[in-house]
């Protein structure tokens, strides 16, 4: 195939995978986006097969990789669980990572095969995309395996941190750069590697500091990160659809990033330096515990309290998706529709472990899309609501967000349930969210605690309906 | 003089952030998590670059390092690419309005 006619080709592909994120603007647009994705990467697996020269030795193990991969992807594909999906989407990023790193070594070592003159003589803006590719790809790979680690609950949680670490951090992207620089005068193989080593420590060093309830932040950002490394390849293979679906991942990534960073109202910096949530504040807020009354009830108080009221908001949060509420909870949504409540689910935008992740988990239990708003279109509703259901979500609810100037999570947009005329929160302990932040909504006369497993407390509360 | 052809793929780079910048503002909040699992397949394209590397050789016979790498790339491109669509495709199928009321 001509270099032009692959080239006009592999821009189509590029077209179709922006038609594939705009039909994400609407539910019934995006299955069509959906296709188009799939269209164009066939055709681009097709355009690049036919422009390289076939052997049939290489053809076989091809096309086992190919099988391989093909089938361990669909199997994953079907088997997940959707509350899996943050871990699911870290370990594909971390895989992109890694695919760019080989394709960057590969290309290093026989660039003749690459068009891109002969080894250790490779052109010079050649080799400047080839390391930063590799840079890229590596900081994703190892920084992606180290989310999905802690987001999969192989590895605690909690920020890691230790004495210098911003400095060696810093150090190490200083030492990135020059290697950068140093590899395109002289092209040592050992520089190279060092390149790779050095890129695939600091990956893992920026993601231990960072505590679970960032992790969207920190996925979006790698989501952007899996993007640069494509085009970072794309401008090394000369090759248009790597370039423009890198550039399209990567301001996806950082948008995501943004969203999520306003959503807490923490800087991207104030994220990525990590740590958050590990200061002093618990132990203040166990001697308040002690002296403020909490009321507490059963299902049963809370089936009464819903069933009487005329509409009915639900918060969920990350313990929804931990204790797998979701479906009770559509369930309990039905009965209380049956007795002419009006119901439906406010989302802030950082709930759960990924961007939408309560979304998807709703639609899992086939609640409809259109009962289910976002924090601007709904907040103004709480209101003239008679009861607020929260369930698995804390900080996001905490009025001191607006009135405590001190506390950390000051100026993060919350969900008004405090304006509700009662409040009912579903949670095992008293124990303060993520951020270890008192709730003192906890407090009030108008809320009712009900201590209990996510799952069990809406299940019997169904019983009661 | 003649325009070096890196300034061509800049120029494509550069307009393709702003495409995807307005593109991906548009994209409603509740699909954030099909977005990122798209986003994911999409960006295995990067098999066009494996399927070059597992296919790099002078003479045609002898199976080199290049290949091997390339293999893999394409194998974890693969998991990706199949397991990224199909997933988005399941999330989906999922996303239902409400049925009206006969």
């Amino acid at each position: 195939m001509s270099a032009n006619l692959s080239s006009m080709l592999f821009l189509i592909t590029g077209v179709l995978f922006i038609l594939a994120l705009r039909g994400l603007s609407s539910p019934e647009t995006s299955r069509m986006g959906n296709f188009f994705g799939i269209t164009g990467m066939i055709l681009a697996i097709v355009v690049s097969i036919l422009s390289v020269d076939i052997f049939f030795s290489n053809l076989i193990y091809f096309i086992i990789a190919l099988s391989v991969g093909g089938i361990a992807g669909s199997i994953i594909a079907f088997k997940i669980p959707m509350t899996a999906m943050p871990q699911l989407v870290a370990g594909f990023h971390s895989l992109v990572g890694l695919a760019a790193v080989l394709v960057a070594i590969s290309a290093y070592y026989s660039p003749d095969s690459f068009g891109l003159g002969a080894f250790q003589n490779i052109k010079t803006a050649s080799i400047i995309e080839m390391g930063l590719g590799v840079s890229i790809g590596a900081i994703t790979f190892t920084g992606s395996i180290i989310a999905f680690m802690k987001l999969q609950g192989l590895m605690p949680g909690s920020p890691i941190t230790f004495p210098g670490q911003h400095y060696l951090n810093a150090l190490l992207g200083i030492l990135i750069i020059s290697l950068i620089g140093y590899l395109a005068v002289n092209q040592s193989t050992q520089i190279f590697w060092m390149l790779v080593v050095a890129s695939i420590l600091i990956g893992f060093l920026i993601i231990i500091p960072i505590g679970g309830a960032d992790m969207p932040v920190v996925i979006s950002m790698l989501n952007s990160y899996s993007g640069w490394a494509a085009a970072g390849i794309g401008f090394t293979l000369e090759n248009t659809a790597l370039i423009i679906t890198g550039a399209l991942v990567g301001s996806s990534g950082a948008i995501l990033s943004y969203i999520m960073c306003k959503g807490m109202n923490r800087s991207f910096l104030n994220v990525i330096l990590g740590g958050f949530g590990t200061d002093s504040t618990s132990n203040n807020t166990k001697e308040k515990t002690e002296q403020k009354p909490v009321k507490s009830g059963n299902a049963e108080d809370a089936a009464f309290l819903m069933k009487n009221a005329s509409s009915v908001i639900i918060v969920p949060g990350y313990g929804m998706a931990v204790a797998q509420a979701q479906h009770a909870l559509r369930e309990m949504v039905d009965k209380l529709k049956k007795n002419d409540v009006k119901v439906s689910y406010a989302i802030h935008p950082v709930a759960g472990r990924m961007p939408g992740h309560m979304n998807v988990l709703l639609a899992e239990a086939n609640v409809p899309y259109d009962e289910v708003f976002e924090l601007d279109d709904i907040n103004n509703d709480f209101a003239n609501t008679d009861v607020a259901y929260v369930i698995g979500a804390n900080d996001v609810t905490n009025p001191v967000a607006k009135t405590d100037p001190k506390s950390p999570i000051f100026g993060m947009p919350i969900l008004d349930v405090e304006k509700c005329q009662s409040v009912l929160f579903v949670k095992r302990s008293m124990s303060p969210g993520y951020a270890g932040v008192d709730n003192e909504l906890f407090y009030r006369d108008n809320t009712l605690m009900l201590f209990a497993d996510a799952k069990k407390m809406t299940e019997n509360i169904v019983k009661y309906l | 003089m003649e325009i070096d052809p890196f300034i061509f793929r800049l120029s494509i780079f550069i307009l393709s952030i702003f495409i995807g910048y307005f593109v991906v503002w548009s994209v409603t909040p509740s699909l954030h998590t099909p977005l990122m699992s798209v986003t994911n397949a999409i960006s295995s394209v990067i098999i066009v670059g494996a399927i070059i590397a597992s296919f790099s050789s002078l003479d045609g016979s002898s199976i080199s390092f290049s290949n091997i790498l390339g293999f893999i790339a394409v194998t974890l491109a693969a998991i990706n690419i199949f397991g990224g669509f199909l997933v988005t495709q399941r999330m989906l199928q999922m996303y239902k309005k409400k049925k009206k009321n006969k």
